[in-house]
């Protein structure tokens, strides 16, 4: 088998587990909209406050949603012993890692991110925002999925799991929200978005580039 | 190679032990002397008497992220050199730097009050530095998460490299987001934009924070070999024991 049949079957393996995973797109949906009905609940249904917090809390929404089934991410590989086999395999671990992020991302992130335009105008964004909010998610999401990862790998096989994940990861997470939320504030305020929209895909590339390094090193301290 | 012949844990306790009463006496001084020159200085002709909190919060603020970027080397040396000393030395400025950049966020807040109206902001600054702080926090709950003290080590490592990322975006904050916080007005290309009256008790207080830092690093650092030590001798008198 070649080096890319191999990722491609990794990536089927894991992408079929997400999916069938007690339905984790599902249950990732149902929180990001469960959390979005909550906002005009406890802030009130007023449209014009509505429509001003509306891409910042997206944003936020989206972060909180992308941490949903980071602590199962490595943990059931590593509990199973898969990474003791994979790790003898072709296969780097940190392209293991970045594929398994991958998986994830198209599992979860992917979907979330589809529905970010639309929670978006539904909350009272203006429609024309709906091309960029997409385009803006699909880089955050993905950021999102990658750094998890880190703190996934970084968590792998001590006991306190999910919350210490959360602890981990969401500092990293306020850059991409800050850059994306400020990348839609400028977009409906007509100023130019340039700026935002090279910090946060900057932001995506310093994950791409940094996550896999780091998730190779973690997932190798923790197989030993 | 000095550096190599100091990474014994043994040689290291022995070579600073003594120093350190030194380090702590000049600590003392400095402190002394700088708030004895913080309230001898000028009054502000804008903020009165209120100047004076920055004496206390500008160096704090500089430690909390100079603490990280000492973290961040040690990582850095634990990771690639694998030296259970430069382990020890990061984990043990972990906690100095949280309680340093507590101090700056604390200090900073009771001087916003008087000066901008209002204890909090969200700008750029204020919020990356409280960034700085989860970080921290995370970091030291990562280390006391996983008990194999090697693993600790190295996976908080990788966290505190990654986490390095964060302070440009802190310092370049004032730059990047012109919002309340002022902006840089001493570590300046075109030199400090502070009167030299109010800069002395500055630099004062800077140093008298950083030998502080440096004796307290030394001592948790020391405590740490202790510790570690300790640990191994009651693993083997149980292995011992059990043996029997």
């Amino acid at each position: 088998m070649t080096l890319l049949s191999t990722s491609l079957a990794l990536l089927r393996r894991d992408l079929s587990l997400s999916l069938a995973r007690g339905g984790g797109p599902v249950l990732a949906a149902g929180f990001y909209l469960t959390l979005m009905a909550m906002v005009p609940l406890s802030l009130g249904p007023e449209s014009q406050t509505l429509s001003k917090i509306a891409p910042g809390l997206t944003w936020l929404c989206l972060a909180l949603a992308s941490l949903l089934s980071l602590e199962r991410l490595f943990e059931r590989d590593y509990e199973d012993g898969v990474f003791d086999l994979l790790r003898t395999g072709p296969l780097a671990l940190e392209w293991v890692a970045f594929l398994k992020c991958l998986a994830q991302w198209l599992g979860t992130g992917l979907i979330l991110s589809l529905m970010t335009p639309v929670v978006m105008i539904v909350l009272g964004a203006p429609a024309d925002v709906a091309g960029l909010a997409l385009i803006a998610a699909l880089i955050g999401s993905f950021s999102f999925a990658l750094i998890g990862g880190v703190g996934a790998s970084l968590t792998l096989g001590s006991r306190k799991g999910g919350v210490l994940i959360a602890l981990l990861v969401l500092p990293f997470y306020v850059p991409p929200v800050i850059f994306g939320a400020g990348l839609m504030q400028a977009f409906v305020t007509g100023a130019p978005v340039v700026q935002a929209l090279s910090l946060l895909s900057a932001y995506g590339l310093f994950a791409l580039a940094l996550g896999p390094i780091a998730m190779g090193a973690a997932l190798r301290s923790a197989l030993n | 190679m000095i550096l190599s012949w100091l990474a014994n844990p043994e040689r290291f306790s022995k070579v600073f032990a003594p120093v350190r009463p030194w380090v702590a006496g000049l600590a003392a001084v400095l402190f002394v002397w700088g708030l004895y020159l913080s309230f001898a200085s000028p009054e502000d002709y804008q903020q009165g008497d209120t100047v004076r909190i920055m004496y206390i919060h500008v160096p704090a603020a500089w430690m909390a992220l100079f603490t990280y970027l000492v973290m961040g080397v040690a990582s850095f040396f634990g990771l690639i050199f694998r030296h259970s000393l430069a382990d020890a030395a990061a984990k043990a400025a972990a906690p100095i730097g949280a309680v340093f950049t507590a101090l700056a966020l604390v200090t900073g807040s009771l001087w916003g009050k008087p000066m901008w109206g209002t204890w909090w902001e969200w700008d750029g600054r204020m919020t990356s530095v409280l960034v700085l702080f989860l970080f921290y926090i995370g970091y030291i709950a990562l280390h006391a998460s996983i008990e194999d003290e090697q693993r600790a080590a190295k996976s908080t490592a990788i966290l505190a490299l990654i986490g390095l990322v964060n302070l440009p975006i802190i310092k370049f904050s004032v730059d990047w987001w012109n919002t309340l916080h002022q902006g840089a007005s001493v570590f300046r290309a075109d030199g400090p934009t502070v009167a030299p009256a109010m800069l002395w008790p500055l630099l004062i207080m800077a140093l008298a924070y950083k030998a502080l830092f440096v004796w307290l690093w030394l001592l948790r650092i020391d405590a740490e070999i202790l510790g570690r030590k300790y640990n191994g001798l009651r693993a083997r008198l149980s292995f011992r024991e059990g043996g029997a």
